[in-house]
């Protein structure tokens, strides 16, 4: 039972838990998963579906603030990979050709990739603080989003587009597929391959990894560069989604629910440490949230007010020390120690 | 290497703004030394909030227009979405002397220093699209725009009209703009009023999707499942509408036939639904408001009495007017 309560996950799941059996009292039929136009349908479908582009953002986002980085120059480039896409798309003779389709996905993740990697360039190659460097592509990027899409909400009809974000294939959202595969893949390069212990190393100390043999530089330009391509596939998911681009609205503010769901995912943001599937957990709290909201009907003039209050229990419940002070028990201080001495070692 | 770069940037940032300048004088090349009163051409200084939207972009479009045909003047700086930019333009146009300055207000408050100053040069102000929250009404001649509880009221009229014979309670659910912003209070407003008159209309849910397809999308995804009857939704623009219908036909339902959609704006992409027979009705929130600002203008410079508030010329479209309508639109 210590074992369970001691894990890094458990807090985060029971807050999960709690918020869809908050669900469960307002929405009857919240669990209800059905068949429906030949896919499944139900709020808990939603939920990955539409948490699947925060899902990805979060991702790159962990393995930037892993480094001791952070990147907030995420939603624009979502902004900019869907506005690349949709423009590409509405140029086309036939907008149904896939490989035309193909064609506008592709550029648009090249970018996404050569945008972070200018990040990485900024953080690794000139050694500017990664706040500001990334602030610029933060406020530059959503500039160039409108300057594609020319101030203009560009549609598209294209059904082989549709189906990255809004389509199904198997019964289960396509969205939800490349989610499990970008985690996958990414999981395996960490965890399986040395990867994931380089970035860590770099985090602790960045100056000492060098020192030991590792490149500091290509593995910051490599995380910023993994950043911007997870950031411009969700670009690509929420444009998709409702067939068009809006270089002012998308993925607006979506850098912040990606912190907060790395940090509610444990990941610290003093870098040299990382979850993947903490940050899996955050996104879809985030996610769950925003739909609670929606479907137990809180008044939108108080929707941030409940938003925060949630978080801030999140981040207090959280917090060994908080829970400490408050549940007293005995045992509870011989937990929490080892937390703190792993995390002592892990930074040294 | 640092320094250079920031060299770099600097030099940009620079290029930038001279671009700036250089694209809001390029109207004024005319007279502006003499501020243009002497060739007897009005001069009309317009400070635009920015290219934030199609709806802004053809606002824009319109005013230039209506300027050439009426033949006025215009002096054209866009504040991107910025008061400070936009105080500055208002300060170089009463330096200038032009005869009239109009402009959208970026936010509210914050107005009366530079507007005294317009009244001390005594150059009328008119104020487009958006109010300010000035005491002072005699800082301005007159307010050109859109009112937003009528809009409000009159998608509210069309759905009573639409249900005056049925007896049985008529489900709507709402999508409101973004939160606190004045198009979503009056319009919420504006619909309230009309529909409370009669028990039968239940707004059973309301929610902000941020003026958003992808927000309008998400939010009517969750009230498909929390509300299973579901009779009409009313949407504060048509951007909203459009995400909605997407969640409407993932559910396997028909949008225009078994839930009937309201919106506001009349945007392109919002007609062509009406059109399809997506959407039954729109209640427009027109951006052509140049012809009306070019007489306004004319008026007030010659000393005519005008009217405080202007309402801008608009209309509403059911599904065949916006089929006739559709060729011709300009947005």
């Amino acid at each position: 039972m210590s074992r369970i309560l001691k894990h890094r996950l458990f807090w985060p799941l029971v807050i999960l838990v709690a918020l869809l059996a908050l669900n469960l009292i307002f929405t009857d039929n919240f669990f209800k998963i059905q068949m429906k136009e030949g896919h499944l349908y139900g709020s808990l479908i939603d939920i990955v579906r539409f948490g699947a582009p925060l899902i990805l953002v979060s991702l790159g986002m962990t393995l930037v603030i892993a480094t001791s980085g952070i990147d907030l120059s995420v939603g624009s480039v979502v902004a900019i990979a869907g506005a690349l896409a949709c423009l590409r798309i509405s140029g086309l003779s036939d907008q149904n050709s896939v490989g035309g389709v193909l064609g506008a996905v592709g550029l648009a993740l090249v970018l996404s990739v050569v945008l972070g990697a200018w990040n990485g360039f900024l953080v690794a190659g000139i050694g500017i603080q990664p706040i500001i460097a990334t602030l610029i592509l933060m406020v530059a990027g959503r500039g160039l989003a409108q300057l594609i899409t020319d101030g203009q909400i560009t549609t598209v009809n294209s059904s082989p587009y549709k189906l990255i974000g809004g389509g199904y294939w198997l019964t289960l959202p396509f969205g939800i597929i490349i989610v499990a595969v970008v985690l996958a893949l990414t999981a395996f390069l960490t965890r399986r391959l040395a990867l994931g212990l380089l970035i860590e190393s770099v985090g602790g100390n960045a100056e000492a990894s060098r020192l030991a043999g590792i490149s500091a530089r290509g593995v910051l330009m490599t995380v910023y560069a993994f950043c911007g391509l997870c950031a411009g596939i969700a670009g690509l998911m929420i444009s998709s989604n409702v067939s068009s681009a809006d270089g002012n609205n998308a993925g607006l503010w979506i850098e912040l629910d990606a912190i907060l769901a790395v940090v509610i995912g444990g990941t610290p943001l003093s870098g040299g440490r990382f979850s993947l599937s903490g940050t899996v957990l955050g996104a879809l709290i985030i996610q769950t949230l925003t739909t609670t909201i929606y479907s137990i009907g809180v008044p939108p003039e108080t929707t941030l007010l409940f938003k925060a209050l949630v978080v801030t229990i999140v981040c207090l419940i959280q917090s060994p020390a908080f829970r400490t002070k408050v549940f007293h028990r005995r045992r509870r201080p011989m937990t929490a120690r080892p937390a703190a001495e792993e995390k002592v070692r892990v930074s040294a | 290497m640092l320094k250079r770069i920031s060299a770099l940037i600097l030099a940009g940032a620079t290029a930038l703004t001279m671009a700036g300048c250089s694209s809001s004088d390029s109207g004024g090349s005319g007279g502006s030394s003499g501020g243009g009163a002497d060739d007897g051409k009005l001069v009309m200084g317009f400070a635009q909030v920015g290219a934030e939207s199609g709806w802004r972009t053809a606002n824009t479009k319109d005013i230039q227009e209506s300027a050439k045909t009426a033949g006025v003047e215009l002096k054209f700086s866009d504040a991107q979405q910025k008061q400070e930019n936009q105080i500055k333009a208002i300060r170089s146009y009463i330096q200038q002397k032009v005869d009239v300055i109009a402009f959208s207000p970026v936010v509210e408050s914050g107005w009366d220093t530079v507007l005294k100053e317009a009244q001390n040069a005594k150059i009328p102000v008119i104020l487009t699209d958006r109010a300010v929250d000035s005491k002072d009404t005699s800082l301005y001649k007159t307010f050109l725009g859109s009112d937003f509880v009528e809009e409000g009221k009159k998608a509210g009229q069309w759905l009573v009209d639409q249900y005056k014979d049925s007896k049985d309670d008529v489900n709507i659910v709402q999508l409101e703009g973004t939160t606190g912003s004045a198009p979503a209070n009056d319009r919420k407003a504006g619909f309230q009023q009309v529909i409370s008159a009669d028990p039968k209309f239940k707004v059973i849910a309301s929610q902000s999707g941020d003026f958003t397809r992808a927000k309008g999308k998400e939010v009517m995804e969750a009230f498909l499942k929390s509300n299973p009857k579901i009779d009409v939704l009313y949407a504060h623009n048509d951007d909203m509408g459009l995400g909605a219908i997407e969640a409407i036909e993932g559910a396997g339902k028909v949008p225009g036939k078994d839930i009937k959609i309201i919106t506001v704006d009349a945007v392109h992409d919002g007609m062509q639904a009406l059109a399809d027979g997506k959407i039954n009705y729109i209640v427009e929130c027109s951006p052509l408001l140049g012809t009306q600002l070019m007489d306004l203008a004319k008026k007030v410079v010659k000393g005519e009495q005008v009217p405080q508030r202007v309402v801008t010329e608009e209309t509403t479209f059911t599904q065949e007017q916006a089929k006739e309508a559709l060729p011709n639109r300009k947005y």
